[in-house]
This record gives structure tokens, sequence and C-alpha cells, in this order.
């Protein structure tokens, strides 16, 4: 299978938030490393923050993708919110109706703030 | 520990051409007149909007001996996807082919009757494309065509370069069953139907390049709680509504021959 060419760092701002900032492609190959980073980010936490400021390319596995790791979180109680999608991918939420499950902010003092 | 800003309107779209545009709801045209049409007006659904379990359905088929490309057997596979779906099921492609924003109508074999439904094309690039299911449908959820190398069987990562490669067709859907009354028909022999009907279609489309490869299955319920405030989805089932479409008809014969004889 092709590489993912995604690069994903995890970080805890407060005890109660894991948040995971996304490089490169979010597509189905992507899914061992995002589920790695989400075990990291989600030790203790009620909630997974996705920083989607780095977004590049997104392809429809990508997206397949968000919904196992967003049923994931609600089966483990978190809840999953998201920032930093531009203007394009904030449509692509809206098409797949993925944006009814996991909420858009603008910036990441706003989706802590939601926590 | 960095800590990036806002949202990047910067981000290069390469993906754009790709995605369908949001709709609010489906609007279908250029079908032919017997096509049976209940999708207009409907909305789109996904994996979330469902009712029943979730499950992630993958089936494979490795073209061994085959040489071609992913992209080229992405191009036969839109070129001919209504052609390689079992016998007695019609895919009504749209004029303009498997392109983003497409609608698509269905006519499905269901032991003794017909299930009219449709789809949306949600992506499409090269190497996939997405089909997104309207309200109504047996399932909520897309259905990911795709196509990838992959190392043959035996060979070595490092080894023989593009000799030690195969391209590896693919059929992911990712569903629930969109109300109660499809829930019950996937768990009596609904999802064994899927199944034989996607392998099927993989036997087709290796045949084309020459292959007598047999497709692999691989399931996997990626969530087993049912979504009771989705039941209501049974209002749009896509059976019901066949079902009256049929009965329906004499009355629709009745209503254009009084039209043709007002005209007259």
């Amino acid at each position: 299978m092709p590489e993912a060419k995604i690069v994903l760092n995890v970080r805890k701002p407060n005890e109660a938030v894991g948040v995971i900032d996304i490089e490169g492609e979010v597509t189905a190959f992507g899914e061992p490393v995002l589920m790695d980073a989400y075990s990291t980010a989600s030790d203790g936490t009620k909630a997974i923050v996705l920083n989607f400021t780095g977004l590049e390319y997104m392809n429809s596995g990508g997206i397949g993708l968000l919904v196992t790791l967003l049923i994931r979180a609600q089966r483990q109680g978190q809840r999953l919110l998201a920032y930093g999608l531009n203007d394009h991918y904030k449509q692509i939420f809206q098409i797949t109706r993925l944006n009814e499950a996991i909420v858009i902010y603008d910036s990441e003092p706003a989706s802590l703030a939601a926590v | 520990m960095n800590t990036p800003s806002g949202p990047s309107q910067e981000n290069p779209r390469r993906d754009a051409a790709n995605w369908a545009q949001p709709v609010q709801k489906l609007q279908v045209q250029g079908m032919p007149a017997e096509a049976p049409n209940l999708v207009d007006g409907r909305r789109l659904v996904g994996p979330l909007q469902g009712f029943g379990k979730m499950w992630q359905k993958t089936y494979r088929v490795r073209l061994e001996d085959a040489s071609v490309t992913p992209p080229a057997l992405i191009e036969t596979w839109k070129a001919n996807f209504s052609s390689l779906w079992p016998r007695g099921n019609r895919f009504y492609t749209p004029l303009t082919g498997i392109a983003p924003g497409e609608v698509a109508l269905i006519s499905l074999a269901a032991g003794p009757m017909k299930l009219s439904t449709g789809v949306m094309v949600l992506y499409a690039d090269a190497e996939s494309f997405t089909l997104m299911t309207p309200q109504g449908h047996m399932f909520a959820g897309w259905i990911t065509f795709s196509a990838f190398d992959a190392p043959k069987e035996g060979a070595s990562q490092e080894g023989e370069g593009a000799e030690a490669a195969c391209c590896v067709a693919q059929v992911q859907v990712l569903m629930r069953a969109q109300d109660p009354l499809s829930e019950i028909g996937l768990a009596l022999g609904g999802h064994k139907a899927e199944d034989r009907f996607w392998s099927s279609t993989l036997r087709a489309l290796a045949a084309r390049f020459d292959s007598e490869a047999e497709p692999e299955i691989q399931i996997a319920c990626v969530d087993p709680r049912r979504r009771w405030t989705e039941a209501k989805n049974v209002w749009h089932n896509a059976g019901i509504r066949s079902g009256l479409y049929v009965a329906g008809a004499p009355l629709r014969w009745l209503r254009r021959s009084g039209k043709r004889d007002d005209a007259g």
C-alpha cells in the first residue's frame, strides 16, 4: 500500500484534553498513525481536539477514517472536536454530514473553552 | 510544544475538484424515462445518520498476473461500472459519467421485487471514487472504489521493483442500516447478498484484465450500538416506497393517458 504522507503531533494543553496536530494528507493509508496518535492523546482525557491547520489534502478514505476515529472516541465516552479547517474542508464536513457529529471551532482557544 | 494559530486559508486545495459541492436535496437530471426516480428531493445520509450497527466491509481482488496501473483500472471501472454489476441489477450512469456531484439511479433485484434507489458521487479522483447514499437507501453510508499497488504474494518489499508489485482493486463500504426494517433485512440475508454482489462485481472487473483472481472479504463491526433516534428513517424505506411505486403504476398510466386525451 502507498505510504501515508501525514505527520501527527500530540499535545495535552490540560489534563482533560488531548490535541492532535495534523499535517499533510488525511487518507485511509494514515489509519495506523492516526490511531496511534489517538491512543496517546486519549490517555485520561475527556475530549480530543483535531487541529487541521496543517491539512493539505483529504480524500473520501480520510473522511471514513475520521468516522472510525469518532466512533472510537464516543465508545470511550470522549468528545471529538476540530478546528483549523479552511472553507473548503468545512464544506466537505458539511456534505458528508460529519459536522453534525464533530463540532468545528475557529481556533484552539475556542475549542478548549468548549470542553 | 507548538501552539498553532487559527485556520490557514492559504492551504492548497488540490483535492477541490474531486469533491461534490454541498447540496441540501438531490436533483436527478438526464435519466431515461424507465428509470424509477425515488431520489429527487431526498437528503444525503452518511454512516453517522443511519440506525443499525456500523460495519466496515472491504472486498479486495489482487490482479497478480495483470499488468495494469491503478489509474487505468479505475478508468475502466468508471467507464464500465454498470455492466460489471451482477445480472438483474441496473445502475443508470449519469450522462457525464462518474463525476463529483452527479446523481445516479439504481434498480436492485431483491427477491421477486425491484428496489429503486440512487446514489450521489461524493468524491472521484484518478485512483478512487466514492458513492454516498440518499434517504431511503437500504443503508446509510459511503462506498469507496479504489485501486492501489501492493507487493505480490511472496515478493519481498525491497526487491524486484515494478515486477514485485500488483494492482489491487477494492470496494470498501462504511455503513449502517438506515432503519429497523433494513437492519432486520440485512441480518436475514442482506449482508450475505451484498457480499455476493461486490464479490461478483470484482470477479467481473478482474475478468476484464484476463484475471481469474478470487476476491477476499474483511468485515469489521465498527460500532455495535443501534441509534434508536434514527428509527424514524423507516418513513423513507426504499422497499416500502418501491412497493408503493409499483402499486401506483396503473394510476400513473391513467393520469398520463388522461393528459394525452386532453391534449388531443
